[in-house]
């Protein structure tokens, strides 16, 4: 691509990306959401969560144990620490540090 | 005194954000580096386009001189899940004034797994969203200036995403007695996942999700006709 194309990929890319992020609030933003909105909005975020946790599984190769036992490991001290302590900070730096010791120097 | 509390608050929920989004934005700067962009095209796409994983494909699609037909048709697949947020965000954003059109463009998948626990004020959410972005754009600008020259591997540190989307599913899951709507995100997700692939995956998830929750809270009575 050459520097005129390559700024038009970017233009397209970010008008892209915001009218996706706006859209829906440019329906609903009348004074009275829908119910069934308001239903979507309380119960889409578990939906999501779950949804962005399988997200980033997406790379990971069933033929390869080395792509996604690391992260099955990582993924289990999260949820215990977490169930355990509840502290989000703790559970997150725990398991990055665990992922990151078996990815470089176990797998 | 209040504003000052609220920025600390913000910077403490975004620690996780702040780990993952400097690695992954100098990831992406030193790719774009790669291919022959430098600092400022990075910089750029991180200011305007603001989407991690689309911003990957994009520096690709740049360097494989890929058609703004298929530019426009992958931003629209990789980011659909990005309908998802505002619908569950309608509520919330209301009423932040001329923060709004910022809130809006800047709800990332990470953005989101923060504003959307909880109650908080707009000035919260305002805070948490400049931070957020400030980390990526940090990063970006790092990852192009350093090149392949890190002092340390940072790989896997990107995890730290990861692991805070799985706190925050299972903070949610704790704290709510039907697992209905997690349930089918994780399982219809992976079912799609198998079934169509993992660059068209997202999509069906997001329909067939929507779907289910319709017919339960129909069938359960709960979406109320006059809420």
């Amino acid at each position: 691509m050459n520097d005129s194309q390559a700024v038009a990929a970017i233009a397209v890319m970010t008008v892209i990306t915001a009218a996706l992020r706006i859209f829906p609030f440019l329906i609903f933003r009348g004074g009275r959401t829908p119910a069934v909105v308001t239903y979507l909005g309380r119960v889409l975020p578990y939906s999501i969560m779950g949804m962005l946790v399988v997200y980033c599984l997406r790379d990971t190769n069933i033929h390869q144990p080395g792509s996604y036992v690391p992260y099955i490991i990582s993924c289990a001290v999260v949820v215990l620490s977490y169930i355990w302590k509840r502290n989000s900070l703790l559970s997150i730096v725990g398991g990055t540090a665990c992922y990151m010791i078996l990815v470089q120097a176990v797998f | 005194m209040k504003k000052f509390m609220t920025v600390k608050e913000a910077v403490k929920c975004t620690l996780p954000v702040l780990a993952g989004y400097l690695v992954l934005g100098a990831g992406f700067g030193l790719i774009m580096n790669a291919n022959g962009y430098g600092i400022w095209w990075a910089l750029s796409m991180s200011i305007f386009i603001y989407a991690g994983s689309m911003q990957y494909a994009g520096a690709g699609m740049m360097a494989g001189g890929a058609s703004l037909i298929s530019v426009a048709l992958t931003t629209l697949m990789v980011n659909a899940r990005h309908l998802f947020y505002g619908i569950s965000m309608t509520d919330k954003y209301r009423g932040s004034g001329i923060a709004k059109p910022y809130l809006m463009f800047s709800l990332t998948d990470e953005t989101y797994s923060i504003v959307c626990q909880g109650e908080k004020s707009s000035s919260f959410y305002l805070a948490v969203s400049l931070l957020d972005q400030l980390y990526w754009i940090a990063g970006t600008a790092i990852g192009s200036l350093l090149g392949d020259h890190l002092p340390f591997s940072t790989e896997g540190m990107d995890f730290a995403l990861t692991a805070l989307f799985i706190t925050v599913f299972t903070d949610q899951w704790l704290g709510s007695k039907r697992h209905f709507p997690a349930v089918s995100g994780v399982t219809l997700s992976l079912l799609c996942l198998i079934i169509f692939g993992k660059d068209n995956f997202l999509i069906p998830s997001m329909l067939s999700i929507t779907a289910a929750l319709l017919i339960s809270g129909f069938a359960g009575g709960e979406v109320k006709r006059d809420e």
